[in-house]
């Protein structure tokens, strides 16, 4: 069995399985809106490889990480929709 | 040498199919290989998955092959600048370093092109493509209703590999005309087994999907989210679809952000190369999506070209000539029979947004000349995208050229610019 880890999506706590990328478990989590624009919009995923920044959601703290070519890490603290 | 520095015969820049298979030809001589990877995987934009069983058979050979190569492999580093011939400056999550090569292979391959229209701002509005790479990964699919749209062979490709993995495929709309497609379809046997058999495949994996063709798609509906599309033809009439997805495909464009760089000529959106990968700059190669867009088949001929110049292996490489020029004429017949109309070019409405980082719209663009104005009054191209998305489309809709690239090639973290002195040993 592969092994899992748990991080925590705006506070409260998801288990996936080692390997999941950010984006899809956040996808999985039913988060829609991973960021707002400049102007406040709801934002997803567009490209799903790094170029768009669309999918920029908030880990440990530091802001506009791509959750699209981030690999879920024990422990991540992750915020969406800012 | 020190932590911050170090020294490869042969480095390439990115670890897709060119890049691999430029690794493995390289390594077949005395020479070192470091290959330099953004993403935490290899594969490039196809075979992301190198373990999976859902990873075709070329995909898994030639995993293999790079495995068994002695190619040394830096993943999660990116080329963020070059300050001298044969230096990089490579930034990883932890650190960055000094790189210097003899000579460079860039495999850095080609994005999606994003065509702005009303709506395409809304989240589950995605590139095919980019649908195509989380869905690899595992994004959720069971019983969602999505549209493909927009051209080319991508559609049918993700359409065929979403519905694999439980979409609802509602329709695959291709903007070409039927007209345009038999002349494709009809040329397509003359031009090499592997392209036929994959079109093939897709077909009987999108039994009664149906395929639109002549439409395209001229509006996404929803608040925060996509809730419909509304779809055209050219005798003017729509038609509205109710879906949870769109994934929207308009062509490919080449990464030319480390070719500009670098210096090396580029000409019609391509790097100019000769018959040896080599660029207009000395010492620099380049392979695959970046000398035009044209699919695996010539990202593997031309990297292995290019890893056999690279290391003094000419008859190696004149060996695969041959192949280069077939599918060479497959990427014409490609862009000929999958021309974007120029009803395309009209979609957007004053307050369609065209930059998505700093949110600027059509009718603030339209008071600019060109992408320096509109970057100078409106900071379009100033988000973190650095121009990637807003700078192809507004040089599709307006035709604006731009001087890209300033670096760095990937936004960077100011510290590894300062901490960094570039000395060679
Ligand atoms: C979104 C998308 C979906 C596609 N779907 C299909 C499909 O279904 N079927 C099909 O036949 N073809 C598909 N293609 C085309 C296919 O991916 C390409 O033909 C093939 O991957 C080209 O190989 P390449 O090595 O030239 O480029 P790529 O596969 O794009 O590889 C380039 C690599 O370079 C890396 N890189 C780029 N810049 C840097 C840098 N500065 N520093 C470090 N690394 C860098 C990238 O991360 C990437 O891994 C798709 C392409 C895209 C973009
Ligand atoms: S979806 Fe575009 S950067 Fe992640």
């Amino acid at each position: 069995m592969s092994k899992h880890l748990t991080l925590s999506v705006n506070g409260r706590s998801l288990t996936v399985p080692e390997g999941t990328v950010l984006a899809v478990a956040l996808a999985e989590a039913g988060v829609t809106q991973f960021r707002r624009s400049v102007k406040g919009q709801a934002r997803g995923p567009l490209c799903g490889m790094g170029i768009c920044f669309e999918c920029s959601v908030t880990i440990d703290g530091k802001l506009h990480q791509r959750s699209c070519q981030t690999l879920c890490q024990e422990g991540m603290e992750v915020t969406t929709d800012e | 040498m020190s932590d911050t520095t170090k020294h490869f015969d042969i480095v390439i820049v990115g670890a897709g199919p060119a890049g691999m298979a430029a690794a493995v030809a390289a390594s077949q001589s005395h020479r070192s290989v470091a290959v330099i990877e953004s993403n935490p995987w290899t594969g490039g934009q196809l075979w992301r998955r190198p373990d999976a069983a859902a990873t075709p058979r070329a995909g898994r050979h030639w995993h293999a092959r790079f495995k068994a190569c002695k190619a040394h492999l830096i993943t999660e580093a990116s080329v963020g600048d070059s300050i001298a011939p044969g230096h990089l400056l490579v930034e990883t999550p932890a650190s960055a370093f000094n790189l210097f090569y003899d000579r460079l292979i860039m495999a850095v391959g080609a994005r999606e092109q994003f065509m702005p229209f009303p709506g395409w701002t809304l989240p589950n509005v995605f590139g095919a493509g980019g649908l195509q790479l989380l869905a690899k990964s595992g994004w959720p699919l069971q019983g969602k209703r999505v549209v493909v749209a927009g051209s080319g062979p991508l559609l049918l490709a993700v359409g065929a590999q979403l519905r694999k993995r439980g979409a609802r495929v509602l329709c695959i709309a291709e903007q070409t005309s039927l007209k345009h497609l038999v002349r494709f379809g009809l040329t397509l046997p003359r031009l090499g087994p592997s392209k036929l058999w994959q079109a093939l495949v897709c077909q009987s994996q999108l039994l009664g999907v149906p395929y639109r063709t002549g439409y395209w798609p001229i509006q996404a509906h929803g608040t925060d989210r996509l809730e419909g599309v509304t779809l055209r033809r050219a005798n003017g009439a729509t038609w509205n679809v109710t879906c949870d997805m769109l994934g929207c495909a308009f062509g490919m464009v080449p990464n030319l952000e480390l070719a500009r760089l670098l210096g090396c000529d580029i000409e019609q959106g391509t790097v100019r190369v000769d018959t040896w990968q080599k660029t207009s700059v000395n010492q620099v190669y380049c392979a695959g999506e970046p000398t035009g867009v044209g699919g695996m088949d010539r990202a593997l001929i031309e990297g292995q070209i290019a890893g056999y110049a690279v290391t003094d292996q000419p008859d190696k490489a004149r060996a695969l000539f041959g192949p280069r020029q077939k599918t060479h004429d497959f990427t014409r017949v490609l862009n000929q029979g999958f021309a974007l109309r120029d009803e395309l070019r009209t979609l957007t409405t004053p307050d369609t947004i065209v930059c998505r980082c700093e949110d600027v719209t059509a009718a603030q663009l339209a008071c600019c000349d060109d992408f320096r104005t509109a970057r100078l009054y409106t900071r379009c191209g100033m988000g973190p995208c650095q121009g990637r998305n807003c700078s192809t489309a507004t040089h599709t809709l307006y035709g604006w050229e731009t001087e890209f690239s300033r670096p760095p090639v990937t936004p960077i973290r100011v510290r590894s610019l300062v901490d960094l002195s570039v000395e060679k040993e």
